[in-house]
């Protein structure tokens, strides 16, 4: 009889996961809470580096999960988890019984809730949106104002909600920075009079070809970048948007006018994954993500035998990352069926 | 603008507000700014309200101002604190409600320090002992006097004789609300609505008939912000700060403004007058100064209090257009006629009548 692994999330690391389970020939359930697979991949336009349509990517995860060996459980959310010597068992919230010898936890992240920087105004004036509220834009082909104008003066404020002690998140997110890199040069594409400002505390740009974006969004684009942080914004009569922000290179303080305010919101553990941190005694660590058994060897292992971690859960990632991250989970879980559980 | 998005923030930041028996400790620069305020606070308590507050002659300065000039150490001003706290104990009151906005950031911040520095409390009330003979307790509850007129903005609006709504148009009033810098900035859970978007006087306002202002540098310090006052070279600067908040409320068309602070007001209300004498600019409608009041005055007003027995007549920007548009009757000759105690029906001792 085959094995059997509940996964839960069907994000890009829970479909990865499913997906290379069910290739090793392992019976796999995927529960995921909302009523299609993909996670936050559905509300992105293109991804960095390479600009490439993020449906793609989600194509690449439906085809390696179409497979028969995947049990997929939409709107399935759950309710109760037992653990029994390396047997495990949950209860749906349709009081559906599954039973699995091991269990990959892929719960991912939410966006940081912008309103929580209550110095921007997100939520309060029209014209302060997020980096997904603007891809959101990017694929209706349409980036207007609240009044329908076209904006000619856009700000995009990094580091919302990240490396913040003042929310609580001290860490960094990774991804903000490419990601308002893009989000710039895709602003220049679709309005090529606008002018852009990028207000920076760092330009982290680690990942491959991510400084080569940077560099392409400055020389080709224009986008202007300004090393500071937004300290807050306001509305004038007219409906722009006032801020202010120290330009710490020029060692002065900035006021100027911008009709769109783009935050690029951090990254947070999910709630999805709080509630089975509590629920199955999972342990988790500073920064609220779960602690993982080791930070150079088993960051795919937790703290309780049988029960591994995929993707975001653990820390921000991006999604060459987070595939990765699921591969290792599954590799893991492998050595753990075929050598530690038997 | 969405308000919606206001009072999802403002949901997350409301405080315990005692209902009754305060113990009240003035400003030290109030009753020479604007000296009707403190008198009107105490009528609209104790005879509109019926409650009990009670003033210690023996209450000092909080030191604030010299504490935030470098004048006074931190350890002389908690000794002087826990000095108040020790007459109000000895009085039998356990609800601490300053005039002052400073004095109340100061009780805030050294309780603070107090709940995370245990030594330090411990060191204070070794000095108390050994200076004074006194012994403290921690006040029950700690409110600023506009959180409690803020609390009973109901009662008052229930009570009251005139709104704050254009009486020609049947518009509301238009108002930009000052928030002292040390109610919220520094402990931002202390303050009614948080440091962001307070709505402390934002509350009174709309109970009371009018509409609150949001401009950009509604945050901006009023002008006082010590170091920019105190320090006689750095007085350019003051005017400045409060230059660029009424050029920005000044599209806006506020018909009055309103403070909850000692300084705000004063800064508020003269620099208007500097501006004027200075570039011949007004900011108001009609070639008019926008009227400056502090809450008291504001609730007074409602409650049909005479406007010169509230002490308007010491504002340098008139604040007749504001009674005009409320339609509150005055009598403009009466203006510089003061009568002492003319607030109370019958003549009072102030000190715990």
């Amino acid at each position: 009889m085959s094995k059997q692994v509940i996964v839960i999330g069907g994000g890009v690391a829970g479909l990865e996961a499913a997906g290379q389970l069910s290739k090793a020939g392992i019976e796999v359930s995927l529960i995921e809470k909302e009523n299609k697979t993909g996670g936050h991949l559905n509300d992105w336009y293109k991804l960095f580096p390479d600009r490439r349509n993020s449906s793609e990517v989600k194509e690449y995860l439906d085809g390696i999960t179409h497979h028969d060996g995947i049990k997929l459980l939409t709107n399935t959310t759950i309710e109760k988890f037992n653990s029994n010597k390396s047997h495990f068992s949950i209860i749906t919230n349709e009081g559906k019984e599954l039973t699995a010898d091991a269990v990959v936890v892929a719960t991912g992240f939410d966006l940081f809730k912008s309103a929580r920087k209550e110095e921007y105004g997100y939520g309060i004036y029209d014209n302060v949106i997020t980096s997904t509220d603007l891809e959101e834009m990017f694929r209706k082909g349409k980036i207007v104002l609240s009044n329908g104008n076209v904006p000619k003066t856009i700000g995009i404020v990094h580091c919302v909600g990240s490396r913040d002690e003042k929310v609580g998140n001290l860490y960094c997110s990774k991804l903000c920075c490419v990601t308002a890199v893009k989000q710039a040069i895709e602003l220049r594409e679709h309005l090529p009079e606008s002018k852009v400002f990028c207000f920076y505390m760092d330009m982290r740009m680690g990942g491959a070809f991510y400084e080569e974006l940077y560099r392409e969004a400055q020389e080709k684009w224009g986008v202007n970048f300004i090393r500071g942080k937004v300290s807050e914004a306001g509305e004038a009569i007219d409906n722009k948007l006032i801020i202010k922000v120290e330009d710490t290179l020029a060692g002065r303080p900035l006021k100027m006018e911008v009709d769109l305010l783009v935050l690029m919101a951090g990254m947070e553990m999910s709630e999805g994954g709080k509630k089975i941190s509590k629920m199955c005694g999972l342990n988790t660590g500073e920064n609220r993500f779960f602690a993982v058994a080791d930070h150079h060897y088993g960051s795919n292992r937790s703290n309780i035998k049988g029960v591994f971690y995929a993707g975001t859960c653990t820390a921000p990632m991006n999604i060459t990352e987070t595939i990765s991250h699921a591969r290792a989970a599954v590799s893991e879980v492998m050595d753990y069926l075929k050598n530690v559980r038997k | 603008m969405n308000i919606e998005g206001k009072k999802a923030i403002w949901k997350d930041y409301q405080k315990e507000i005692a209902d009754d028996k305060f113990y009240y400790v003035r400003s030290c620069v109030r009753q020479n700014f604007f000296p009707g305020s403190e008198t009107a606070f105490l009528k609209i308590m104790r005879e509109e309200l019926k409650k009990d507050v009670y003033e210690h002659p023996c209450h000092t300065t909080c030191t604030g101002i010299g504490y935030h000039s470098d004048i006074v150490p931190v350890e002389t001003t908690m000794t002087v604190v826990a000095r108040q706290f020790a007459i109000m104990n000895e009085a039998g009151y356990e609800n601490l409600m300053p005039s002052c906005i400073t004095s109340f950031g100061l009780y805030t911040e050294i309780l603070d320090t107090w709940h995370h520095f245990p030594e330090v409390e411990e060191k204070v009330r070794q000095q108390l002992k050994k200076a004074t003979g006194r012994e403290f307790r921690i006040p029950k509850n700690l409110a600023h006097a506009s959180d409690v007129i803020y609390k009973f903005r109901k009662e008052i609006a229930a009570k009251a004789k005139y709104k704050l709504i254009n009486k020609n148009t049947g518009e509301p009033l238009k108002v930009v609300d000052h928030i002292g810098c040390h109610y919220a900035k520094m402990f931002p859970s202390k303050g009614v609505g948080g440091a962001e978007y307070p709505y402390v006087l934002a509350g009174m306002i709309e109970e009371w008939g009018g509409q609150i202002i949001d401009y950009p540098e509604r945050r901006h310090c009023c002008g006082f912000g010590f170091r920019q006052y105190l320090v006689q070279a750095n007085r350019g600067f003051s005017v400045a700060c409060s230059k660029e908040k009424f050029e920005s409320m000044k599209p806006f068309k506020p018909d009055m403004i309103i403070t909850n602070c000692p300084g705000c007001p004063m800064f508020l209300d003269r620099w208007q007058y500097v501006i004027n004498e200075m570039e011949g600019k007004k900011y108001g409608q009609n070639e008019e100064g926008i009227p400056v009041f502090t809450y008291e005055e504001v609730a007074g007003l409602v409650l049909g209090y005479n406007p010169w027995d509230l002490g308007l007549q010491m504002h340098q920007t008139d604040c007749e257009p504001v009674l005009d548009k409320m339609g509150i009757e005055y009598s403009p000759e009466d203006k510089y006629k003061t009568e002492v105690n003319a607030l109370y029906s019958e003549s009072h001792n102030l000190i715990n009548v």
